[in-house]
Protein backbone atom coordinates (compact mmCIF):
# COMPACT_ATOMS: atom_id res chain seq x y z
CA UNK A 1 0.00 0.00 0.00
CA UNK A 2 1.60 3.22 -0.99
CA UNK A 3 2.04 5.75 1.62
CA UNK A 4 -1.10 7.75 0.04
CA UNK A 5 -4.08 5.21 0.38
CA UNK A 6 -2.51 3.86 4.18
CA UNK A 7 -5.64 5.37 6.31
CA UNK A 8 -4.28 7.65 8.82
CA UNK A 9 -1.95 9.86 7.06
CA UNK A 10 -2.04 12.96 6.71
CA UNK A 11 -2.40 13.94 3.35
CA UNK A 12 -4.02 17.40 2.64
CA UNK A 13 -0.99 19.48 2.38
CA UNK A 14 -0.31 17.97 -1.26
CA UNK A 15 -3.76 18.73 -2.10
CA UNK A 16 -3.24 22.87 -1.08
CA UNK A 17 -2.74 25.17 -3.80
CA UNK A 18 1.02 26.31 -4.40
CA UNK A 19 1.57 29.60 -2.45
CA UNK A 20 3.79 31.04 -5.24
CA UNK A 21 1.82 29.47 -8.25
CA UNK A 22 4.60 27.82 -8.80
CA UNK A 23 4.97 23.76 -8.53
CA UNK A 24 6.31 22.92 -5.19
CA UNK A 25 7.52 19.56 -4.10
CA UNK A 26 5.77 18.53 -1.02
CA UNK A 27 8.78 16.22 0.94
CA UNK A 28 8.12 13.74 3.43
CA UNK A 29 11.35 13.94 6.04
CA UNK A 30 10.96 11.24 9.41
CA UNK A 31 9.52 10.03 11.53
CA UNK A 32 12.59 7.33 10.19
CA UNK A 33 14.87 10.47 9.58
CA UNK A 34 18.44 10.06 11.88
CA UNK A 35 18.08 13.91 12.78
CA UNK A 36 14.81 13.72 13.84
CA UNK A 37 15.80 12.00 17.24
CA UNK A 38 13.21 9.55 16.77
CA UNK A 39 9.91 9.89 15.16
CA UNK A 40 8.90 13.02 14.39
CA UNK A 41 7.14 13.65 10.61
CA UNK A 42 7.64 16.80 9.01
CA UNK A 43 5.74 17.54 6.07
CA UNK A 44 7.73 20.13 3.91
CA UNK A 45 6.67 22.16 1.36
CA UNK A 46 9.18 23.33 -1.08
CA UNK A 47 9.54 25.99 -3.63
CA UNK A 48 13.51 24.75 -4.75
CA UNK A 49 15.00 24.79 -1.49
CA UNK A 50 13.15 27.28 0.16
CA UNK A 51 10.55 26.05 2.84
CA UNK A 52 6.92 27.09 2.29
CA UNK A 53 5.31 25.62 5.10
CA UNK A 54 6.10 22.89 7.47
CA UNK A 55 3.42 20.77 9.27
CA UNK A 56 5.03 18.67 11.88
CA UNK A 57 3.19 15.40 12.45
CA UNK A 58 4.17 13.52 15.85
CA UNK A 59 2.18 11.10 18.03
CA UNK A 60 4.00 8.23 16.47
CA UNK A 61 5.57 7.47 20.25
CA UNK A 62 2.38 7.92 22.32
CA UNK A 63 2.18 5.47 24.87
CA UNK A 64 -0.69 6.27 26.52
CA UNK A 65 1.01 7.40 30.14
CA UNK A 66 -1.63 9.72 31.25
CA UNK A 67 -4.11 6.75 31.14
CA UNK A 68 -1.47 4.68 32.95
CA UNK A 69 -1.35 7.08 35.84
CA UNK A 70 -5.19 6.69 36.58
CA UNK A 71 -4.68 2.58 38.05
CA UNK A 72 -1.09 3.24 38.92
CA UNK A 73 -0.76 3.57 42.96
CA UNK A 74 0.93 7.11 43.89
CA UNK A 75 4.53 5.15 44.47
CA UNK A 76 4.06 3.08 41.59
CA UNK A 77 3.68 5.49 38.87
CA UNK A 78 7.15 6.51 39.55
CA UNK A 79 8.86 4.32 37.21
CA UNK A 80 6.20 5.58 34.61
CA UNK A 81 7.72 9.14 34.96
CA UNK A 82 11.52 7.80 33.84
CA UNK A 83 9.39 6.95 30.65
CA UNK A 84 8.38 10.12 29.58
CA UNK A 85 11.80 12.15 29.13
CA UNK A 86 14.26 9.02 28.64
CA UNK A 87 17.17 11.53 28.46
CA UNK A 88 16.31 13.54 31.96
CA UNK A 89 14.68 10.80 34.18
CA UNK A 90 15.53 12.31 37.15
CA UNK A 91 14.20 15.31 36.24
CA UNK A 92 10.43 13.61 35.97
CA UNK A 93 10.93 11.71 39.04
CA UNK A 94 11.60 15.22 40.77
CA UNK A 95 8.30 17.20 39.28
CA UNK A 96 6.32 14.02 39.73
CA UNK A 97 7.27 13.60 43.74
CA UNK A 98 7.33 16.97 44.78
CA UNK A 99 3.60 17.35 43.00
CA UNK A 100 2.63 14.55 45.36
CA UNK A 101 4.44 15.37 48.23
CA UNK A 102 2.59 19.51 48.08
CA UNK A 103 -0.72 17.16 48.16
CA UNK A 104 0.04 15.32 51.16
CA UNK A 105 1.33 18.40 52.58
CA UNK A 106 5.24 16.20 53.39
CA UNK A 107 8.17 17.58 54.54
CA UNK A 108 11.04 16.35 52.92
CA UNK A 109 14.27 16.48 55.31
CA UNK A 110 17.27 19.10 54.07
CA UNK A 111 19.77 16.31 52.87
CA UNK A 112 17.41 14.44 50.62
CA UNK A 113 15.95 17.69 49.21
CA UNK A 114 19.56 18.78 48.14
CA UNK A 115 20.82 14.95 47.32
CA UNK A 116 17.56 15.24 44.74
CA UNK A 117 19.41 19.16 43.86
CA UNK A 118 22.57 17.09 42.69
CA UNK A 119 21.49 14.23 41.14
CA UNK A 120 18.67 16.72 39.14
CA UNK A 121 22.06 18.93 37.57
CA UNK A 122 24.00 16.03 36.99
CA UNK A 123 20.60 15.31 34.80
CA UNK A 124 20.92 18.71 33.52
CA UNK A 125 24.35 17.62 32.54
CA UNK A 126 23.72 14.17 31.38
CA UNK A 127 20.73 15.68 29.35
CA UNK A 128 22.56 18.67 27.65
CA UNK A 129 25.78 16.38 26.65
CA UNK A 130 23.58 14.20 24.42
CA UNK A 131 21.97 17.08 22.85
CA UNK A 132 25.18 18.77 22.66
CA UNK A 133 26.63 15.35 21.08
CA UNK A 134 24.05 14.60 18.59
CA UNK A 135 23.33 18.60 17.67
CA UNK A 136 26.93 18.57 16.79
CA UNK A 137 26.93 15.34 14.82
CA UNK A 138 23.79 16.32 12.69
CA UNK A 139 25.72 18.99 11.54
CA UNK A 140 28.76 17.19 10.85
CA UNK A 141 30.97 17.61 13.80
CA UNK A 142 31.70 14.30 14.20
CA UNK A 143 34.05 14.15 16.95
CA UNK A 144 32.33 16.29 19.50
CA UNK A 145 29.95 13.22 20.24
CA UNK A 146 32.48 10.92 21.21
CA UNK A 147 34.10 13.79 23.93
CA UNK A 148 30.33 14.03 25.23
CA UNK A 149 29.49 10.36 25.21
CA UNK A 150 32.77 10.02 27.41
CA UNK A 151 31.57 12.32 30.33
CA UNK A 152 28.11 11.25 29.94
CA UNK A 153 29.17 7.49 30.23
CA UNK A 154 30.76 9.09 33.89
CA UNK A 155 27.23 10.54 34.88
CA UNK A 156 25.61 7.06 34.17
CA UNK A 157 28.06 4.80 35.87
CA UNK A 158 27.32 7.80 39.28
CA UNK A 159 23.91 6.88 38.35
CA UNK A 160 24.19 3.05 38.90
CA UNK A 161 26.19 3.30 41.93
CA UNK A 162 23.22 5.31 43.41
CA UNK A 163 20.29 3.34 41.87
CA UNK A 164 21.46 0.69 40.36
CA UNK A 165 19.79 1.49 37.13
CA UNK A 166 21.67 4.00 34.36
CA UNK A 167 19.21 5.61 32.81
CA UNK A 168 15.09 4.43 34.06
CA UNK A 169 16.58 5.41 37.60
CA UNK A 170 13.55 5.95 39.60
CA UNK A 171 15.63 7.06 42.35
CA UNK A 172 13.19 9.74 44.05
CA UNK A 173 10.31 8.88 45.65
CA UNK A 174 7.50 9.83 47.43
CA UNK A 175 9.09 10.89 50.63
CA UNK A 176 12.76 11.04 49.65
CA UNK A 177 15.20 8.72 48.17
CA UNK A 178 14.57 4.91 47.18
CA UNK A 179 17.53 3.90 49.09
CA UNK A 180 20.39 5.20 50.92
CA UNK A 181 23.69 7.55 49.07
CA UNK A 182 26.28 4.56 48.41
CA UNK A 183 28.95 4.55 50.59
CA UNK A 184 31.73 6.31 48.66
CA UNK A 185 29.20 8.47 46.92
CA UNK A 186 31.36 11.52 47.82
CA UNK A 187 34.52 10.86 46.37
CA UNK A 188 32.75 9.45 42.84
CA UNK A 189 30.62 12.48 42.05
CA UNK A 190 34.03 15.04 43.34
CA UNK A 191 36.30 13.17 40.65
CA UNK A 192 33.62 13.59 37.89
CA UNK A 193 33.24 17.16 39.00
CA UNK A 194 36.59 17.87 39.33
CA UNK A 195 37.37 16.97 35.85
CA UNK A 196 34.33 18.63 34.23
CA UNK A 197 34.62 22.05 33.83
CA UNK A 198 37.60 21.36 31.57
CA UNK A 199 35.90 18.84 29.47
CA UNK A 200 33.39 21.67 29.12
CA UNK A 201 36.79 23.87 28.17
CA UNK A 202 37.50 21.15 25.27
CA UNK A 203 34.10 21.08 23.77
CA UNK A 204 34.46 24.91 23.33
CA UNK A 205 37.76 24.32 21.66
CA UNK A 206 36.15 21.83 19.21
CA UNK A 207 33.20 24.37 18.40
CA UNK A 208 33.22 27.96 19.65
CA UNK A 209 35.58 29.43 17.30
CA UNK A 210 34.83 27.18 14.47
CA UNK A 211 34.00 29.02 11.42
CA UNK A 212 32.20 26.13 10.37
CA UNK A 213 30.40 25.84 13.21
CA UNK A 214 29.67 29.31 13.39
CA UNK A 215 28.47 29.39 9.55
CA UNK A 216 25.70 26.54 10.40
CA UNK A 217 24.40 28.02 13.47
CA UNK A 218 24.58 31.77 13.29
CA UNK A 219 21.62 33.68 12.38
CA UNK A 220 20.07 29.94 11.74
CA UNK A 221 16.45 29.27 13.32
CA UNK A 222 15.76 32.77 14.46
CA UNK A 223 12.74 33.62 16.58
CA UNK A 224 11.25 36.64 18.28
CA UNK A 225 10.75 36.44 21.62
CA UNK A 226 7.06 37.53 21.37
CA UNK A 227 6.50 34.28 19.22
CA UNK A 228 8.14 32.34 21.06
CA UNK A 229 5.71 33.27 24.44
CA UNK A 230 2.63 33.35 22.08
CA UNK A 231 3.76 29.34 21.45
CA UNK A 232 4.30 28.15 24.54
CA UNK A 233 8.65 27.88 24.24
CA UNK A 234 9.92 27.48 27.35
CA UNK A 235 13.56 26.70 28.53
CA UNK A 236 17.00 27.39 26.92
CA UNK A 237 14.97 28.41 23.73
CA UNK A 238 13.35 31.17 25.45
CA UNK A 239 16.58 32.47 27.88
CA UNK A 240 18.36 32.71 24.43
CA UNK A 241 15.84 35.21 23.09
CA UNK A 242 16.90 37.07 26.07
CA UNK A 243 14.35 36.26 28.95
CA UNK A 244 15.41 35.66 32.17
CA UNK A 245 13.21 33.10 33.16
CA UNK A 246 14.48 29.78 35.47
CA UNK A 247 11.97 28.06 37.83
CA UNK A 248 14.63 27.26 39.61
CA UNK A 249 14.86 30.84 40.48
CA UNK A 250 11.58 32.21 40.01
CA UNK A 251 9.43 29.34 41.92
CA UNK A 252 12.14 27.66 43.76
CA UNK A 253 11.27 24.28 44.99
CA UNK A 254 13.36 21.20 46.64
CA UNK A 255 16.10 24.27 48.24
CA UNK A 256 17.10 25.46 44.96
CA UNK A 257 17.29 29.01 46.78
CA UNK A 258 19.83 27.62 48.88
CA UNK A 259 22.67 27.47 46.38
CA UNK A 260 24.59 30.20 44.50
CA UNK A 261 24.11 29.91 40.17
CA UNK A 262 23.79 32.21 37.27
CA UNK A 263 20.92 31.92 34.36
CA UNK A 264 22.81 32.50 31.02
CA UNK A 265 20.92 34.82 29.03
CA UNK A 266 21.89 35.89 25.18
CA UNK A 267 19.69 38.12 23.03
CA UNK A 268 20.57 36.86 19.37
CA UNK A 269 17.99 33.92 19.59
CA UNK A 270 19.52 31.73 17.17
CA UNK A 271 20.86 28.56 17.14
CA UNK A 272 24.26 29.63 18.08
CA UNK A 273 22.89 31.36 21.06
CA UNK A 274 20.98 28.69 22.17
CA UNK A 275 23.98 26.64 21.81
CA UNK A 276 25.92 28.99 24.00
CA UNK A 277 23.13 29.32 26.86
CA UNK A 278 23.80 25.19 27.01
CA UNK A 279 27.31 25.08 27.51
CA UNK A 280 27.19 28.01 30.27
CA UNK A 281 24.62 25.92 31.86
CA UNK A 282 26.42 23.03 31.98
CA UNK A 283 29.18 25.14 33.94
CA UNK A 284 26.44 26.65 35.99
CA UNK A 285 24.94 22.85 36.60
CA UNK A 286 28.44 21.90 37.36
CA UNK A 287 28.74 24.80 40.27
CA UNK A 288 25.47 23.35 41.78
CA UNK A 289 26.83 20.05 41.91
CA UNK A 290 30.18 20.65 43.36
CA UNK A 291 27.79 23.47 46.18
CA UNK A 292 26.23 20.17 46.94
CA UNK A 293 28.42 17.93 47.18
CA UNK A 294 30.29 19.75 49.55
CA UNK A 295 28.02 21.25 51.95
CA UNK A 296 25.33 18.32 52.08
CA UNK A 297 23.56 18.58 54.99
CA UNK A 298 23.38 15.63 57.81
CA UNK A 299 20.22 13.40 58.94
CA UNK A 300 17.63 11.42 56.96
CA UNK A 301 17.70 10.36 53.16
CA UNK A 302 13.21 10.16 53.86
CA UNK A 303 11.00 11.65 55.31
CA UNK A 304 9.54 10.67 58.81
CA UNK A 305 5.94 10.07 57.69
CA UNK A 306 5.53 5.81 58.14
CA UNK A 307 1.94 5.73 56.22
CA UNK A 308 3.76 6.78 53.18
CA UNK A 309 7.56 6.02 52.98
CA UNK A 310 8.96 2.57 53.24
CA UNK A 311 10.42 1.50 56.43
CA UNK A 312 13.82 0.49 56.82
CA UNK A 313 14.24 -3.39 55.96
CA UNK A 314 15.81 -4.11 59.27
CA UNK A 315 13.26 -2.19 61.32
CA UNK A 316 10.54 -4.51 59.44
CA UNK A 317 12.50 -7.48 61.40
CA UNK A 318 12.30 -6.38 64.57
CA UNK A 319 9.20 -3.85 64.58
CA UNK A 320 5.75 -4.76 64.36
CA UNK A 321 4.75 -1.56 63.38
CA UNK A 322 6.94 -1.21 60.68
CA UNK A 323 5.83 -4.30 59.33
CA UNK A 324 2.20 -3.52 59.14
CA UNK A 325 3.15 -0.21 57.20
CA UNK A 326 5.34 -1.97 54.82
CA UNK A 327 2.32 -4.33 54.21
CA UNK A 328 -0.43 -1.69 53.93
CA UNK A 329 1.83 0.53 51.37
CA UNK A 330 2.46 -2.24 49.41
CA UNK A 331 -0.49 -3.72 48.94
CA UNK A 332 -2.93 -0.74 49.11
CA UNK A 333 -0.53 2.00 49.05
CA UNK A 334 -1.29 5.52 51.03
CA UNK A 335 -4.29 7.99 50.25
CA UNK A 336 -3.86 11.66 49.26
CA UNK A 337 -6.10 14.52 50.10
CA UNK A 338 -8.35 15.14 47.83
CA UNK A 339 -7.64 18.10 45.44
CA UNK A 340 -5.44 19.64 42.50
CA UNK A 341 -1.73 20.57 42.09
CA UNK A 342 0.09 22.04 38.96
CA UNK A 343 4.37 21.83 40.51
CA UNK A 344 6.49 23.12 37.74
CA UNK A 345 10.19 22.15 37.82
CA UNK A 346 13.11 23.63 35.48
CA UNK A 347 13.66 20.18 32.98
CA UNK A 348 16.46 20.60 30.73
CA UNK A 349 14.46 21.28 27.92
CA UNK A 350 11.94 23.87 30.06
CA UNK A 351 8.90 24.22 31.88
CA UNK A 352 7.92 20.80 33.30
CA UNK A 353 4.51 20.45 34.99
CA UNK A 354 2.71 17.88 36.68
CA UNK A 355 -1.23 19.02 37.14
CA UNK A 356 -2.09 16.14 39.56
CA UNK A 357 -6.17 15.52 40.49
CA UNK A 358 -6.56 13.64 43.62
CA UNK A 359 -9.96 12.36 44.73
CA UNK A 360 -8.98 11.43 47.91
CA UNK A 361 -7.82 7.07 47.12
CA UNK A 362 -5.09 6.14 46.66
CA UNK A 363 -4.91 6.25 42.98
CA UNK A 364 -4.79 9.80 40.93
CA UNK A 365 -7.91 10.48 39.51
CA UNK A 366 -5.98 12.45 36.36
CA UNK A 367 -2.69 13.27 35.81
CA UNK A 368 -1.98 15.72 33.24
CA UNK A 369 2.22 16.17 32.26
CA UNK A 370 3.05 19.62 30.26
CA UNK A 371 5.74 18.57 28.96
CA UNK A 372 8.66 21.17 27.92
CA UNK A 373 9.51 19.33 24.25
CA UNK A 374 5.65 19.02 23.14
CA UNK A 375 5.27 23.11 23.88
CA UNK A 376 8.97 23.90 22.11
CA UNK A 377 7.63 21.53 19.02
CA UNK A 378 5.14 23.58 18.30
CA UNK A 379 7.29 26.55 16.97
CA UNK A 380 9.11 24.13 14.59
CA UNK A 381 6.97 25.43 11.89
CA UNK A 382 7.27 29.36 12.89
CA UNK A 383 10.95 28.36 13.11
CA UNK A 384 11.98 27.08 9.25
CA UNK A 385 9.12 28.52 7.20
CA UNK A 386 10.72 30.52 4.53
CA UNK A 387 14.56 29.40 5.51
CA UNK A 388 16.36 27.13 3.42
CA UNK A 389 15.59 23.46 3.86
CA UNK A 390 19.43 23.10 5.05
CA UNK A 391 18.93 25.18 8.01
CA UNK A 392 16.14 22.42 9.39
CA UNK A 393 18.74 19.69 10.60
CA UNK A 394 20.14 22.78 12.76
CA UNK A 395 16.88 24.23 13.51
CA UNK A 396 15.52 21.34 15.27
CA UNK A 397 18.27 20.80 16.48
CA UNK A 398 18.27 23.77 18.39
CA UNK A 399 15.70 22.63 19.90
CA UNK A 400 16.60 19.84 22.01
CA UNK A 401 13.09 18.14 22.22
CA UNK A 402 12.71 14.44 23.45
CA UNK A 403 9.78 12.54 21.11
CA UNK A 404 9.23 10.39 24.17
CA UNK A 405 8.32 13.72 26.40
CA UNK A 406 6.34 14.97 23.29
CA UNK A 407 4.08 12.34 22.81
CA UNK A 408 3.74 10.56 25.84
CA UNK B 1 -20.16 35.23 42.19
CA UNK B 2 -16.80 35.71 43.49
CA UNK B 3 -16.86 33.22 46.77
CA UNK B 4 -15.78 35.46 49.78
CA UNK B 5 -12.45 33.73 50.90
CA UNK B 6 -11.43 35.32 47.91
CA UNK B 7 -12.34 38.59 48.13
CA UNK B 8 -8.98 39.58 49.82
CA UNK B 9 -7.52 38.20 46.29
CA UNK B 10 -6.65 40.71 43.93
CA UNK B 11 -6.61 39.12 40.82
CA UNK B 12 -9.40 37.14 41.70
CA UNK B 13 -11.16 40.39 42.46
CA UNK B 14 -9.71 42.01 38.92
CA UNK B 15 -11.01 39.68 37.06
CA UNK B 16 -14.79 39.27 39.09
CA UNK B 17 -14.50 43.16 38.09
CA UNK B 18 -13.76 43.15 34.67
CA UNK B 19 -16.80 40.52 34.44
CA UNK B 20 -18.91 39.27 37.22
CA UNK B 21 -21.18 37.15 35.63
CA UNK B 22 -17.84 35.06 34.19
CA UNK B 23 -16.66 34.18 37.46
CA UNK B 24 -18.65 30.76 38.72
CA UNK B 25 -16.32 30.08 41.57
CA UNK B 26 -12.91 29.65 43.21
CA UNK B 27 -10.58 28.69 45.31
CA UNK B 28 -7.11 29.25 46.89
CA UNK B 29 -5.84 25.93 48.00
CA UNK B 30 -2.11 25.26 48.58
CA UNK B 31 -1.31 28.51 47.33
CA UNK B 32 -2.48 27.85 44.09
CA UNK B 33 -5.91 30.06 42.72
CA UNK B 34 -8.68 28.81 40.50
CA UNK B 35 -11.03 30.45 38.63
CA UNK B 36 -14.09 28.72 37.97
CA UNK B 37 -14.99 30.60 34.28
CA UNK B 38 -18.50 30.60 32.82
CA UNK B 39 -17.66 28.69 29.02
CA UNK B 40 -19.66 31.08 27.36
CA UNK B 41 -17.08 34.13 28.69
CA UNK B 42 -13.65 32.13 28.83
CA UNK B 43 -12.12 34.09 25.22
CA UNK B 44 -12.56 36.86 26.80
CA UNK B 45 -11.67 36.47 30.47
CA UNK B 46 -8.48 34.88 28.51
CA UNK B 47 -7.58 38.02 26.48
CA UNK B 48 -8.36 40.56 29.72
CA UNK B 49 -5.94 37.89 31.89
CA UNK B 50 -3.70 38.27 28.66
CA UNK B 51 -3.18 41.78 27.47
CA UNK B 52 -4.68 43.64 30.97
CA UNK B 53 -3.16 41.07 33.77
CA UNK B 54 0.15 40.17 31.69
CA UNK B 55 -0.44 36.62 31.46
CA UNK B 56 1.78 36.18 28.24
CA UNK B 57 2.48 32.38 28.62
CA UNK B 58 -0.47 30.41 28.28
CA UNK B 59 1.01 27.22 29.81
CA UNK B 60 -1.14 24.55 29.10
CA UNK B 61 -4.73 23.41 28.35
CA UNK B 62 -6.30 19.98 29.48
CA UNK B 63 -9.21 18.59 30.48
CA UNK B 64 -10.53 16.25 33.66
CA UNK B 65 -13.28 13.64 33.20
CA UNK B 66 -15.63 13.09 36.21
CA UNK B 67 -17.57 10.48 34.66
CA UNK B 68 -20.17 9.66 35.83
CA UNK B 69 -21.29 12.97 37.50
CA UNK B 70 -22.38 16.14 35.41
CA UNK B 71 -21.20 18.42 34.45
CA UNK B 72 -18.92 15.74 33.23
CA UNK B 73 -16.03 17.52 31.76
CA UNK B 74 -13.52 20.22 33.46
CA UNK B 75 -11.27 22.18 30.80
CA UNK B 76 -8.62 23.63 32.69
CA UNK B 77 -6.17 26.34 31.42
CA UNK B 78 -2.91 26.95 33.46
CA UNK B 79 -1.69 30.80 33.10
CA UNK B 80 1.37 32.38 33.94
CA UNK B 81 2.78 35.75 34.25
CA UNK B 82 6.32 36.04 33.63
CA UNK B 83 6.63 40.02 34.82
CA UNK B 84 4.78 39.36 37.87
CA UNK B 85 6.11 35.62 38.54
CA UNK B 86 2.55 34.78 38.55
CA UNK B 87 -0.07 31.40 37.57
CA UNK B 88 -3.91 31.42 38.04
CA UNK B 89 -5.67 28.12 36.60
CA UNK B 90 -8.80 28.78 34.93
CA UNK B 91 -11.74 26.03 34.61
CA UNK B 92 -14.89 25.56 33.00
CA UNK B 93 -17.19 22.93 33.11
CA UNK B 94 -19.15 21.26 30.23
CA UNK B 95 -21.86 19.10 30.25
CA UNK B 96 -21.37 15.29 29.03
CA UNK B 97 -23.15 15.50 26.06
CA UNK B 98 -21.60 16.84 22.59
CA UNK B 99 -19.15 19.01 25.25
CA UNK B 100 -17.71 21.65 23.13
CA UNK B 101 -16.31 25.23 23.56
CA UNK B 102 -14.80 28.37 22.10
CA UNK B 103 -10.82 27.88 21.06
CA UNK B 104 -8.46 30.43 23.03
CA UNK B 105 -6.21 29.98 19.82
CA UNK B 106 -7.11 33.77 18.88
CA UNK B 107 -5.76 34.79 22.45
CA UNK B 108 -2.56 32.57 22.28
CA UNK B 109 -1.34 30.80 18.94
CA UNK B 110 0.24 28.19 21.44
CA UNK B 111 -3.25 26.69 22.16
CA UNK B 112 -3.40 25.17 19.04
CA UNK B 113 -1.93 21.63 19.98
CA UNK B 114 -3.04 21.57 23.50
CA UNK B 115 -6.58 21.86 22.38
CA UNK B 116 -6.16 19.46 19.45
CA UNK B 117 -4.58 16.68 22.26
CA UNK B 118 -7.87 17.96 24.56
CA UNK B 119 -9.83 16.95 20.99
CA UNK B 120 -8.21 14.02 20.61
CA UNK B 121 -8.11 12.32 23.58
CA UNK B 122 -11.37 13.54 25.61
CA UNK B 123 -13.45 14.35 22.65
CA UNK B 124 -14.63 18.15 23.65
CA UNK B 125 -14.73 19.60 20.43
CA UNK B 126 -13.12 23.80 20.39
CA UNK B 127 -15.10 26.14 18.27
CA UNK B 128 -13.10 28.23 16.03
CA UNK B 129 -9.97 26.35 16.03
CA UNK B 130 -7.64 26.67 13.17
CA UNK B 131 -6.93 22.95 12.57
CA UNK B 132 -8.70 20.97 14.91
CA UNK B 133 -7.42 17.13 13.90
CA UNK B 134 -6.83 14.49 16.31
CA UNK B 135 -2.96 14.55 17.43
CA UNK B 136 -2.06 11.70 18.80
CA UNK B 137 -3.79 9.10 18.27
CA UNK B 138 -4.23 7.82 14.49
CA UNK B 139 -6.87 9.71 12.54
CA UNK B 140 -9.37 7.20 11.92
CA UNK B 141 -8.92 5.88 15.43
CA UNK B 142 -12.66 5.73 16.88
CA UNK B 143 -13.07 6.52 21.01
CA UNK B 144 -11.39 9.18 23.17
CA UNK B 145 -8.45 7.09 25.52
CA UNK B 146 -8.50 9.12 28.31
CA UNK B 147 -12.43 9.40 28.83
CA UNK B 148 -13.30 7.50 32.40
CA UNK B 149 -15.84 4.71 30.52
CA UNK B 150 -12.62 4.06 27.70
CA UNK B 151 -11.38 0.81 28.97
CA UNK B 152 -7.85 0.69 30.09
CA UNK B 153 -7.11 -2.30 28.28
CA UNK B 154 -8.76 -4.71 25.43
CA UNK B 155 -9.45 -1.84 23.20
CA UNK B 156 -9.12 -3.15 19.35
CA UNK B 157 -6.24 -3.17 17.77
Amino acid sequence: MSEAEAPGVTTEIESEEPVTGKRTLVLNMGPQHPSTHGVLRLLLELDGETILSCRPDIGYLHTGIEKEFEVKLYQQAVTLTDRVDYLAPLSNNLGWCLAVEKLLGLEIPPQAQWMRVMLTELTRLNSHLVWLGTHALDIGAMSVFLYCFREREDILRIFEAFSGQRMMTSYFRIGGLALEPPRGWHERVKKFIDVFPSRVDEYEDLLTNNQIWIGRTRGVGVMTLEDMLDLGVTGPMLRAGGLKIDARKDEPYSSYDQFDFEVPVHTESDVYARYQVRIEEMRQSARIVRQAMEGMPPGAWKADAPHVVLPDRDKMKTQMEALIYHFKIVTEGFRVPEGEVYQVIESPRGELGYYVVSDGTAKPWRVHMRTPSFGNLQATARMVEGTLIANVIAAIGSMDFVLGDTDR
Amino acid sequence: MLPDSLRENTLAVSVADFDADAVAGGKLDRGELTLEIAPAKIVSICGFLKYDRKFVRLSTVTAVDRYPAEPRFEVVYHLHSVARNQRVRLKCRLRGADPAIESVTPVWRGADWYEREVFDLFGIRFLNHPDLRRIMMPDDWEGHPLRKDYPITGARI
